[in-house]
């Protein structure tokens, strides 16, 4: 496939590097440093000029291009690139976009902007967040099979009744699949004597309800109900959009912004979210309005330093859970260390999203775990395919990559995966790859 | 840059105003060649309608506006339109018996037509003293009145459309203008289409009910002349009894009328392009409604406990079900949005159903209607502001906007409303203070809850008041500094205050 990806920050470069091993790249940047240095970290091919003109667009060959991408910071720029791509060729353009405007007019007509997908950044990341609030044990949490099926990861403390036990007693659930175990960054494929153990994180995939009765086991204190207090620091769009969603499952966050037109603004647009202008780093007004208290604390400020001081804070105040905002990647595991519960990097987010596209039609979903070492994928199966006419135990034994499956809907209906279960072309499949594997898997349905 | 008024300008287009304004004297001039009374009063006064306002125009052939001059127009057109309505009340009434002949009488009447107040200087209304084109002026100047002039004028001038927005802002009932169109001569054409539609059915509807054998006295001219000052919520009528003069079947058939005068003629326009939701979810719309009901429900009960003399006209209420329910439901419908008809002398009832009474005129009809006082959306935001202020009093960090309807009010709209509010009690209050000092010095003092109805009844367009000044008393008695000062509160009540002192204010500032 001939991909050609205009903008290599961070979520280009990340994309970039996840295709180059199968796929012929060209990235585009306008920084030819930028352009230079990228030519050598990766095995792709690099052009330095304006994305949105067609002559670079033309020696990029987008005219062949399978699929053109582009994710430099600037909406516009995005999506003059994909309509000028698309007056070139015909390959599938996918924008990331900041505005939820443009995602709602790209929503509102199709092909608008000659944008084939749309991937608003700040909205994924507050779905992302909104997730996670949804599933407080959990680590990352993504829907599969139109919501039929959710993947979480859950990280185990001490204190969790389900540490110390193994896979099949913690396995109560008729629907719910253990696909993986990360223990001291490794992962492990989980059998039924598999050990639980205090500092693990494990993935399950199964229904929605079944996912929220585990969470339950594991942090039978913090499920979260209407009447639980969040707080979300900071009203950048990623904060606005978490308290929109929120409200829209009927919760009544309270949302602490500096500035005070902002304030005003997001006061405006959220009728059910108690809107505060303040600086959130002073602990006298954190104390004053109970912050620690509070059941969940969003860090969504401007920068990671300030997320990082108020995350602290928060946390040595007494908050339950706190989420930070992160947007260097590099600092996401720094957050963790360092006892924030979750730390969410928009722009991972949104190369996840973006990735999953670039996988062969099969693969529809996929979610990346525990910094690329696994994924989950999506597939739909095709008449004749190695997959098909299979039971689940023949295929584990036929195959070497290591995979787990999670789950199986045929129909709209969810199939508990067991070893005798037999695979069917249309069925959806819901399995952890390992990342090593995952164009090898795809590939066979 | 001169920062003083433009005054050619502005009395230019006073000019046009007047103008046109006295073309609407072809009413009351074909009434009176009908009757063959009068006839010659409305073709003088509009000979000289026309003639000084082409004198004003040719001040400045090419008037051209800013906001202070706009606000200048809407104020002294009103004022403008007053004195030419007073034109023929002094020529007709000069030298006979009625009260009109004197210039303070006939500008206080004519003043308080065109603002649809529907209080009187006439010391006795009766054909005998007047002729049926006088009274139908009468009628007029209130349907004219009702719409207002302005929006009048730029539905039907194209040189006023340019700063129509402009001017109809200053004019317009409510604390904010709804433009219903891109270009906003339609949008006062769409007003006075509706206006004119509802005008007709009513008329249309009491003539059916005459022709019908409901109602003896209600013929043509009754028909079309409180047809003419029902929409408007003004409150004149030709007959001395008011609504009290006909059959309860006409009464209760005024009652849908006169609460549908009070509603935002702007979701009329709505519900006509099928969006009736616009209406019913309408936050104003369902409290204007709930209280009528309301205050009509308590006054039914006060009256039907016995709230009211037996000995006054419309009857024994007390122990009566549908006479106390009609002449609540009446007297409330009449009295909360300003138009002021009555079917009963409240002026002779109890102190308590005298206090609903008064209590109604402080609520006032919609914004964008046609009635007057402080206005139902005015209320609403006032408590949402006044809950908002003592939450954040408690919570200080929290921002938390006004809404309305799920709409935010914007703080601006919030500051001009308290202004509003304050200038209007601060006005009702002095100016009850000087009708009590003044009418005691002529020797004829109201008491002091009559003063204070006398000032509201003015100010809030309403009509009438308690005691001599009730339904069927008049104004005429009151000395004339009373009078002149009441032509002011109507004045500035129509054009809600605001207007009329911010011309004067930035007058006096920059000298």
């Amino acid at each position: 496939m001939h991909v050609v990806i205009v903008g290599a920050g961070e979520v280009g470069t990340s994309i970039a590097a996840s295709l180059a091993p199968d796929h012929e790249v060209v990235v585009v940047d306008v920084d030819p440093d930028r352009a230079e240095q990228l030519k050598y970290e990766l095995d792709v091919l690099t052009i330095a000029g304006d994305g949105t003109t067609s002559g670079i667009q033309t020696a990029a060959n987008v005219g062949d291009a399978d699929m053109v991408i582009a994710c430099t910071d600037d909406d516009r720029t995005n999506l003059v690139t994909c309509g000028t791509a698309k007056t070139l060729g015909d390959g599938f353009t996918i924008a990331r976009v900041k505005s939820t405007e443009y995602l709602r007019t790209w929503e509102g007509t199709e092909r608008a902007f000659g944008v084939d997908f749309m991937v608003c950044t700040d909205l994924l990341t507050a779905q992302n967040i909104v997730r996670v609030i949804g599933l407080p044990a959990a680590v990352d949490v993504d829907p599969f099979a139109s919501g039929l099926v959710q993947m979480a990861e859950f990280e185990i403390d001490a204190e969790s009744p389900v540490a110390g036990q193994t896979v099949s007693e913690a396995d109560r659930f008729e629907s719910l699949t253990f696909v993986g175990i990360f223990r001291d960054g490794e992962m492990i494929i989980p059998r039924g004597d598999t050990p639980i153990g205090a500092g693990d994180r494990a993935v399950v995939i199964g229904s929605p309800e079944s996912v929220h009765s585990f969470a339950n086991d594991v942090a039978p204190d913090t499920t979260p109900d209407r009447a639980d207090e969040i707080v979300i620091v900071g009203g950048s769009e990623i904060g606005y959009q978490t308290a929109r969603l929120l409200e829209e499952r009927e919760f009544t966050p309270r949302l602490i912004e500096r500035d005070g037109d902002r304030a005003r603004t997001l006061a405006e647009e959220l009728p059910n979210t108690v809107v505060m202008e303040h600086d959130a780093t002073d602990t006298e007004f954190l104390s004053r309005e109970h912050v620690d208290e509070s059941d969940i604390v969003v860090a969504a400020l401007g920068s990671d330093e300030q997320n990082l001081l108020v995350s602290v804070l928060a946390k040595r105040l007494g908050a339950d859970r706190v989420i930070a905002v992160v947007d260097s990647p590099d600092y996401v595991t720094v957050f963790e260390e360092i006892g924030i519960d979750i730390a969410i990097n928009p722009r991972t987010v949104t190369a996840e999203e973006i990735t999953r596209f670039t996988y062969e039609s099969i693969a529809e979903n996929i979610a990346v775990l525990e910094n690329d070492q696994a994924e989950v994928l999506e597939l739909e199966l095709t008449e004749g395919c190695r997959f098909a006419g299979r039971t689940i135990a023949e295929l584990v034994d036929e195959i070497d990559a290591r995979f787990v499956i999670g789950a199986i809907t045929r129909n709209h209906a969810l199939v508990t995966p067991r070893g005798d279960t037999v695979l069917e072309p249309g069925d959806h499949v819901v399995l952890l790859v390992d990342s090593d594997a995952v164009s090898e898997i795809a590939s066979m349905a | 840059m001169t920062r003083t008024i433009d005054t050619r300008a502005t009395l230019s287009y006073i000019g046009s105003i007047l103008k046109y304004l006295s073309a609407a004297m072809l009413v009351p001039l074909l009434v009176g060649a009908v009757y063959g009374e009068d006839a010659w009063v409305f073709a003088a006064s509009m000979a000289i309608g026309v003639a000084v306002g082409a004198a004003l125009e040719r001040l400045d052939p090419d008037p051209d506006l800013g906001p202070r001059e706009g606000l200048a127009v809407v104020a002294l057109a009103w004022l403008a339109a007053a004195v030419l309505g007073a034109v023929p009340y002094v020529l007709a009434g000069y030298g006979t018996a009625s009260a009109l002949g004197h210039p303070v009488n006939a500008l206080f009447e004519s003043t308080s037509g065109f603002t649809t107040t529907g209080a009187t200087a006439l010391a006795e209304i009766s054909f005998d003293r007047h002729s049926h084109a006088v009274l139908m002026w009468r009628q007029l100047t209130q349907w004219l009145g009702g719409m207002g002039i302005i929006v009048l004028m730029i539905a039907i001038l194209p040189e006023l459309a340019v700063n129509g927005a402009q001017l109809m802002r200053s004019e317009a009932p409510g604390p904010e203008l709804q433009k219903l169109t891109p270009r906003i001569a339609e949008t006062a054409r769409a007003l006075w289409v509706i206006y004119v539609g509802f005008t007709a059915a009513l008329i249309v509807v009491l003539y059916a009910l005459h022709l019908g054998g409901l109602a003896p006295n209600m013929d043509l001219y009754n028909a079309i002349a409180h047809g003419f000052s029902t929409l408007p919520t003004g409150g004149f009528s030709p007959e001395a009894d008011s609504i009290g003069a006909f059959s309860p079947v006409v009464q209760w058939t005024f009652v849908p009328f006169m609460v549908l005068a009070g509603v935002n003629f702007a979701l009329f326009w709505y519900v006509l392009r099928d969006e009736a939701r616009e209406l019913f979810g309408n936050t104003e719309f369902r409290v204007y409604v709930g209280a009528v009901a309301l205050l009509s429900a308590v006054l039914a009960a006060a009256l039907f406990r016995g709230g009211a003399p037996p000995t006054e006209l419309g009857g024994v209420t007390a122990g009566v079900p549908e006479n106390a329910l009609r002449q609540g439901v009446f007297q409330i419908a009449s009295l909360l949005n300003s138009t002021g008809f009555a079917t009963a002398n409240f002026a002779r009832w109890e102190t308590h159903t005298q206090f609903l009474l008064l209590f109604a005129m402080f609520v006032g009809g919609s914004a964008g209607s046609t009635g007057g006082g402080i206005k139902v959306i005015r209320w609403l935001i006032l408590f949402k502001t006044l809950r908002r202020e003592l939450y954040t009093t408690a919570n200080p960090d929290v921002v938390r906007p006004v809404r309305l309807g799920g709409e935010v009010v914007d703080e601006e709209v919030i500051r001009g409303i308290l202004v509003f509010t304050l200038l209007y009690f601060l006005v009702f209050a002095f100016s009850a203070v000087f009708i009590e000092l003044d009418t005691t010095r002529a020797g004829a003092p109201l008491t002091g809850i009559e003063a204070l109805a006398a000032s509201l009844a003015t100010i809030g367009n309403i009509g009438p008041g308690l005691g001599p000044l009730g339904p069927f008393g008049t104004y005429e008695w009151l000395p004339d500094t009373t009078k002149l000062l009441m032509v002011v509160l109507m004045w500035l009540g129509r054009l809600e205050i605001v207007p009329v002192l911010a011309v004067f204010i930035s007058a006096v500032d920059d000298r």
